[in-house]
């Protein structure tokens, strides 16, 4: 086992601590439009661009659009490649999305999670990339400015690796994290460099029979993008899927790797639990709100409430087998979801937990909370709220609502 | 599709064609065919130029112009381009 690395702390928010891990992880090319909370990011790298810190073609497109198209060709000659986006540019790039993860390109995009209008808001919730939780991208959500920093290496080793070969989206909350100072300890660029590596390319037969890496080479010429008709589109996106799959398995190996190099761990990379082992009664929910969690949880642990947490970290793939063994002796479980599904009776995250839980021997009592939505604070007291109801739940075995919502003005 | 089709363990990563293009034979798809008039031909080879499919070549070797069927879809550009009227569409 490798020793952990002496660190150096530095004070970043979330946006510097991703342009920081960016700069740290040799890209090839940057394409990228600015739109808050996400700004600070493509602005802090375009210095480093300006300075000569880093050796990166960076590209100022038009639109988010034209972003997306412009990392996925880069991405396609074989470029490592890396853009950030939010709210109104992510749904700008809704159609680049499934371009990029169709032609298996592993771009690692940072979202500064934010609102989607109308009513205009720039603040955080999760409705951006939630909704574009069926684009065929990874998606990881962080809970810091630390594992955010740490989660943009791993991106590139998880949406690289030969077994997987798909875009990474790394989630931080708007503001909540985009914009707050934190201490951050940082890898050296050497040992960040080692980390990452350089990008694994898969082969491919081409229609020369000749088998050649999957990258556009005038030398090797092949069709990338082609037209699938309906006898072969079908077989495109089992691939996919199957791709998937294969990353459950890898988000798990990369952050067993990172722990080795940094002693930082993210539970199995895939959840990441907070005394959830002996717990009665769990909140489930993504990002920086699983900090909030811990500290109300702390509380009812003097007061000998077993309440646990339950974060999930990649939420796609989605961790089903991870979830439901989890929470396989919880009593009462409160799903928070950071965004709606309107008409969906209840939040995207609670749906899948949910799914995940049917086939258990044991359910545990399930209640959903929307929360937070447009930036909308969340506070200790709220949470402390959700576990008061778990409780009630868990004595009366009674669910009387399905779907909640937390801080909104009845 | 005259082969056997690949099962999606077998298939190419992301649709990367495994076979050429000229394996399809577009000519398939057309309901007209251009015929051309011999002795109206000036072989100034507007035709050449101006056919999207790039089905009609000047064979050096033989001086001619010659029509590949296998990749003309029967657009009629040809016949609306040419300065002589050489070439008129016939049903396929």
């Amino acid at each position: 086992m490798k020793t952990v690395l002496k660190q150096v702390t530095m004070g970043l928010n979330g946006d510097e601590a991703v342009a920081y891990a960016a700069k740290q992880s040799d890209i090839d090319v940057v394409a990228a439009y600015p739109i808050t909370p996400q700004t600070i990011i493509v602005e802090k790298f375009s210095e480093y661009v300006a300075n000569g810190e880093v050796n990166t073609e960076f590209m100022c497109t038009e639109s988010e659009h034209s972003a997306m198209a412009a990392c996925l060709a880069a991405s396609a000659t074989g470029a490592r490649t890396f853009t950030a986006s939010a709210s109104a540019g992510l749904a700008l790039m809704h159609e680049m999305l499934f371009v990029t993860s169709g032609c298996r390109a592993p771009v690692i995009m940072a979202v500064a999670n934010r609102a989607l209008s109308a009513p205009l808001n720039i603040h955080g919730d999760h409705s951006d990339a939630i909704a574009e939780r069926d684009s065929g991208w990874i998606q990881i959500y962080t809970e810091n400015a630390q594992e955010v920093y740490d989660s943009i290496f791993q991106a590139f080793r998880i949406g690289e690796h030969l077994d997987v070969q798909l875009p990474v989206m790394i989630g931080l909350d708007g503001f909540t994290l985009s914009h707050t100072l934190e201490n951050v300890q940082v890898l050296t660029d050497e040992e960040a460099k080692e980390f990452v590596g350089t990008r694994q390319i898969p082969t491919v037969l081409t229609h020369e029979g000749k088998t050649v890496q999957y990258r556009l080479d005038p030398d090797n010429p092949m069709t990338m993008g082609p037209v699938a008709l309906p006898n072969y589109y079908f077989e495109f996106k089992r691939q996919q899927e199957e791709a998937m799959k294969n990353a459950l398995k890898i988000i798990t190996q990369v952050n067993d790797e990172y722990a080795k190099l940094s002693g930082r761990t993210y539970g199995d990379g895939l959840i990441d639990t907070y005394k959830l082992d002996d717990a009665d009664i769990v909140v489930v929910c993504l990002g920086s709100t699983a900090g909030t969690v811990k500290t109300v949880i702390d509380d009812l642990r003097t007061e000998g409430i077993n309440a646990g947490l339950l974060r999930i970290r990649a939420y796609r793939p989605f961790p089903s087998k991870a979830i439901a063994n989890a929470l396989a002796a919880v009593k009462a479980v409160a799903v928070m979801d950071k965004s709606m599904s309107f008409g969906g009776n209840g939040g995207a995250v609670f749906h899948e937990v949910r799914h995940a839980l049917y086939d258990a021997k044991m359910h545990p009592y399930i209640i959903n909370y929307i929360y937070g939505l447009g930036g909308r604070d969340t506070s200790p007291s709220q949470i402390s709220s959700i576990f008061k109801d778990l409780r009630k739940i868990q004595e009366t075995k009674h669910v009387d609502e399905l779907v909640k919502y937390v801080g909104l003005r009845e | 599709m005259s082969t056997k089709e690949k099962s999606w363990k077998e298939a190419s990563p992301a649709g990367v064609c495994w076979k050429a293009s000229t394996t399809y034979l577009t000519g398939d798809w057309k309901t007209y065919k251009p015929v051309r008039d011999v002795q109206k031909c000036t072989k100034c080879l507007v035709c050449t130029l101006f056919c999207p499919d790039g089905a009609i070549h000047y064979d050096k070797e033989k001086g001619d112009i010659e029509i590949d069927l296998n990749y003309c879809k029967g657009c009629g550009i040809c016949a609306n381009e040419c300065p002589t009227k050489a070439i008129v569409m016939n049903k396929a």
